[in-house]
Formats: C-alpha cells, sequence, structure tokens
C-alpha cells in the first residue's frame, strides 16, 4: 500500500470490485479496502445460484460470481489493503486523507476521489419489537448462512423465521437441505417481500408454509430458545390481541430487511436520502460531496447483484473521471410525486454526459397496468406500460437526457 | 388449467397453462418451455456445501453442472454430505462424478482450495 492513490474503493464486495476495476481500467491508480481476509463480501456465503443473468446471461452461485471479478482484480494488478479497518476518513484541500488499521498498525492514505461500496447490514432483533426473554437461537438470516455456508455449523433443528425476505426464503429451503425442520415463515406484512421465484423454489418445493400479517411478538427459553409467540397483525402492522399462538422452536431466524452501511458516509457528512438510506448522488453517482461517488448497497439496496456491479462500475469510471478533470457540476433534481418509493439518482449533472443515464426504481405499492412517466416539465421524456410493477422488485430504465435543460420528474401513474 | 410461477428469472412471471398445455402470462418464450418441462420432469439445479480437511475452508461450495429431477434434490444434498474433499481443487473440478446416476457431476464453485493455497 501506497501513501497516496487517486481513487480509494472502500469496500471488497460486488460494488467495490466493480468499482475498482473501472476505476484503474479507465487510468486511475486505485486501492480497495476490505476489512475481511477476502475479497467477495456476502457473496462468498450466498452458495445459491441465480447471480449473473443480466451480466453473463449464466445461472452462477456467489462464490463463481465474486471469483469472475476477483480474478480481474488480480490481473490488473490494484493494490489491496486486506483485512483493514477504515477508523477515520477527513477531507482536507480537495483531498481524502483515510486513517486504516490492521494488523500492521496504523495507516494514513489519501487520495483526490472516495468510491463508497460498504454495502448493507441486517436488521437484528434489536430493530424489531419482540418481547420476552433473550436466549441463544435467535440469528439474522445472513449470520445463520454464514454458520452454514461458511463454517459449516447447523445452527437449527427446529425453526421459525421471521420475514419473507429473500435470504430467509434461501435460507428456509438451505436449513431443510441440511435436515432441520423449518416450521414455517411468518411475514408481518399482507404480502411477502422476497421475490415470486424463492417463493416458488424455496417454499413450495419442500412444502414449507407462508404465513401472511402474522408476526412473533415474543421468545421464551433459558438457556436456548425454547418456544415463540405469534400473533395474528392487522393493516397497520398491530397485534390483534387475543391471536396468540405459541410455537415450540429452538431458532428464531430473522430476515426482516436490509439497511445500508453509512458510517463512513456520515463521517464525511455525506447528505444522505430518508428513502434509500444511502447517499444523495448524481447520474454519475457522484455525493453532494464532490470526489465521493457511492455503489451497490450503500447506496441503496438492490434485489440483484448484476444492479450491484452495474453501478459499481458507473462509479469506478466517474471517479477516475473526476481525479482526470475536475468539472464543475450543474446539478437538477429528479422528483418523484407518484408511485415511487425510491429513485436512484436523485440528481442529474447537466454538465455531464447525459446520453445514457440509468435509473433504478422501486415503486411504494404493487400496480397492474401501470406506466412509468418521465416528463421535463410537461414534456413526456419517457412513458412505458408495465403489466404488473412490484414494490419488491427493481424497475431499470435507460434513458437519453441529452437534451434535457431542468430537472425532471418520474413517477408511476 | 394450472398456475406455476416461473423460475427462471428474478421477474417470476405467473404462468397459467391451460389443458392443450397453452402458457400465458410468460414475458419471455423460456417461461413456456419452463411451464411444459415442470409439468412433465421438473429439473433443479443442486447447490450446498461440501466438507473438507482445510482447516480455513471447513465446507467449500458446490453444484451440480446440470439440472436433476426435483425429487433427487434432497438425496443429492445427502451424497454430498457423506464426502470430505481432502485435496486441492480448481474452481469448475469434480467433487463427484454422475451423481447419482444422473449424468450430472457435483463442481467446486470456489478456488479457495486451489493448488498452492
Amino acid at each position: 500500500m501506497k501513501s497516496n492513490y487517486d481513487v480509494i474503493v472502500i469496500g471488497g464486495g460486488p460494488a467495490g470490485l466493480a468499482s475498482g476495476i473501472s476505476s484503474k481500467e479507465n487510468g486511475a491508480d486505485t486501492l480497495i479496502i476490505e476489512r475481511e481476509a477476502k475479497l467477495g463480501g456476502i457473496l462468498k456465503q450466498c452458495i445459491h445460484d441465480g447471480f449473473g443473468l443480466t451480466r453473463y446471461g449464466q445461472r452462477l452461485t456467489g462464490p463463481e460470481y465474486a471469483y469472475k471479478d476477483i480474478e480481474k482484480v488480480e490481473e490488473l494488478n490494484i493494490d489491496l489493503a486486506l483485512s483493514t479497518f477504515v477508523l477515520d476518513i477527513k477531507k482536507k484541500d480537495n483531498q481524502y486523507t483515510l486513517i486504516l488499521s490492521n494488523c500492521e498498525g496504523i495507516h494514513y492514505v489519501s487520495s483526490k476521489a472516495i468510491v463508497l461500496a460498504m454495502g448493507c447490514r441486517e436488521r437484528t432483533a434489536k430493530q424489531v419489537f419482540i418481547h420476552g426473554d433473550r436466549p441463544s437461537g435467535i440469528f439474522t438470516a445472513g449470520t445463520a448462512q454464514y454458520l452454514v455456508n461458511i463454517m459449516g455449523k447447523m445452527p437449527a433443528k427446529k425453526c421459525v423465521i421471521l420475514g419473507s425476505g429473500d435470504i430467509g426464503l434461501i435460507m428456509a429451503r438451505r436449513l431443510t437441505l441440511e435436515g432441520a425442520e423449518v416450521l414455517g415463515v411468518y411475514e408481518a406484512k399482507n404480502k411477502p417481500s422476497g421475490l415470486n421465484r424463492n417463493i416458488a423454489q424455496c417454499l413450495n418445493d419442500f412444502n414449507i408454509p407462508l404465513y401472511l400479517s402474522k408476526t412473533v411478538t415474543r421468545t421464551f427459553g433459558k438457556d436456548r430458545l425454547e418456544k415463540v409467540e405469534i400473533m395474528d397483525v392487522d393493516e397497520k402492522m398491530q397485534p390483534i390481541e387475543g391471536s396468540e399462538q405459541i410455537i415450540e422452536c429452538d431458532t428464531l431466524i430473522l430476515s426482516v430487511g436490509l439497511i445500508p452501511e453509512n458510517e463512513i458516509s456520515e463521517k464525511l457528512n455525506i447528505k444522505l436520502s430518508n428513502k434509500t438510506k444511502g447517499a444523495y448522488v448524481d447520474n454519475n453517482l457522484q455525493s453532494l460531496t464532490d470526489g465521493v461517488f457511492a455503489s451497490g448497497n450503500c447506496l441503496s439496496v438492490n434485489d440483484l447483484v448484476d444492479y450491484v456491479s452495474e453501478n459499481g462500475f458507473i462509479a469506478g469510471k466517474a471517479a477516475s473521471e473526476y481525479v482526470k478533470n475536475n468539472k464543475t457540476r450543474d446539478l437538477v433534481e429528479v422528483k418523484n410525486s407518484k408511485g415511487i418509493l425510491t429513485c436512484v439518482p436523485q440528481y442529474l449533472d447537466l454538465n455531464s454526459n447525459l446520453s445514457k443515464v440509468n435509473f433504478y426504481l422501486r415503486s411504494d405499492n404493487n400496480y397492474k397496468d401501470a406506466k412509468i412517466i418521465v416528463k421535463e416539465n410537461e414534456r413526456v421524456l419517457f412513458e412505458r406500460l408495465y403489466k404488473t410493477i412490484n414494490q419488491t422488485e427493481t424497475q431499470k430504465i435507460i434513458l437519453d437526457l441529452s437534451d434535457i435543460k431542468h430537472g425532471i420528474e418520474v413517477d408511476i401513474i | 388449467m394450472k398456475e406455476l410461477t416461473c423460475i427462471i428469472c428474478p421477474n417470476g412471471c405467473q404462468l397459467v397453462i391451460d389443458d392443450n398445455l397453452n402458457v400465458t402470462g410468460n414475458m419471455c418464450n423460456r417461461g413456456s418451455e419452463f411451464a411444459k418441462q415442470e409439468l412433465s420432469n421438473p429439473q433443479r439445479s443442486v447447490t450446498t456445501t461440501c466438507k473438507t480437511t482445510f482447516k480455513d475452508n471447513p465446507v467449500v461450495p458446490v453444484k451440480t453442472n446440470g439440472t436433476v429431477n426435483k425429487d433427487l434434490v434432497k438425496d443429492i444434498v445427502k451424497e454430498v454430505n457423506k464426502v470430505t474433499i481432502d485435496k486441492h481443487l480448481n474452481i469448475g473440478d469434480v467433487v463427484i462424478k454422475n451423481v447419482l446416476n444422473t449424468d450430472v457431476d457435483i463442481i467446486i464453485c470456489t478456488n479457495a482450495i486451489k493448488e498452492g493455497q
């Protein structure tokens, strides 16, 4: 590791790998910092297949998908700082200085641009309101996945899964295949939050029941979990009195959502969106702080790794361009007033090339025969009818916005 | 008439198959192929882990290099659990040849225990 780089990428998962590759390929001297001993991030433990369908037209497992990028990183000879933590980060005179810690001690390393690629974290038992005892046997789905797929240890014999996120569904299948009994997946919302195909191939294939509008309200157990209390919930997700039901189990697995990891962004006072919980960015994935770019799940939680890599490539390339010619930006807003839960990017830089802008949209509800409409004032720039738009699936659209002069509005009607 | 969820891609189309095997609800051709296959001989690929003797990688990810009948998935995982890898393997190398006479091999999905590692 040197003391100075053009671009520093924080995180060595799929977003960081893609950012590092595109930054280096575009001629920037690049460093990737990763806190684990190996590159690949969460893909290492995602042993199921279905990754890479968009990017490679293949159904790869997580480790295989990561391997393709890791091979490229090695081929390009990108500098790596593995088993290394970022302790602090400061901006001074258009230069970023990071304080790093690893087994060799404390290091100071500077760069002109930063790509944030820290990924996301799982919501834990502390963030969902469950009363009762706190025995062992309560895991997030990702922790259970790490124990089974990396450590080769079985965390459960008889388990209940709370939340129908994709990792929870995938773990329902995985634990069943390794001999555990999965009593059911309980979802407080009135519709599943994971992909349809995972309901089909992870639950239906193994006759694992999915219960909607029900949640775990209490846990019981002295040392190890012994039972959980389940209650029906109303439309406001409030438990309905009198619906209590006790289920005996030794494990409760939580798959209740992911939150972008942005402690480092906060140190830089990067403006974060309340909706995505990631940085506000322009079409080049540059945050509102010059020289700081964001990609992957720390920007907004994606449902496909292919999208994570794709925006990693955009952020890495843009960071390297920024280092070469630091142009002043002319930012205009992308507004949403109807049907949109999250939209990335939230800004457009009129001083940049807008001929191919990727939008990643998530709707605020499930819609049938709905339109995505993009307008500049009253001028319609894009309009497409969809048979279904599901809240759980990202809609990606690519637009040529070369001729816009003002902000735009993206809506689902 | 039957209803199925297509599992070929993340779109997860809801397919409807009538008595004459006409498929509707699919956004692409793969959907109708999937529906016909699913009703006659449902196929799945299997991904699991295999034990090793390597301390840093107590288990490694493996998969079938093709698809097998859905009913064989559990038995294939059991077959893999009988094996312990004790030699270096490169990504794509075969761990079990022709598992349960399916003409499909179990291959390793990582380079974590490659030669010289």
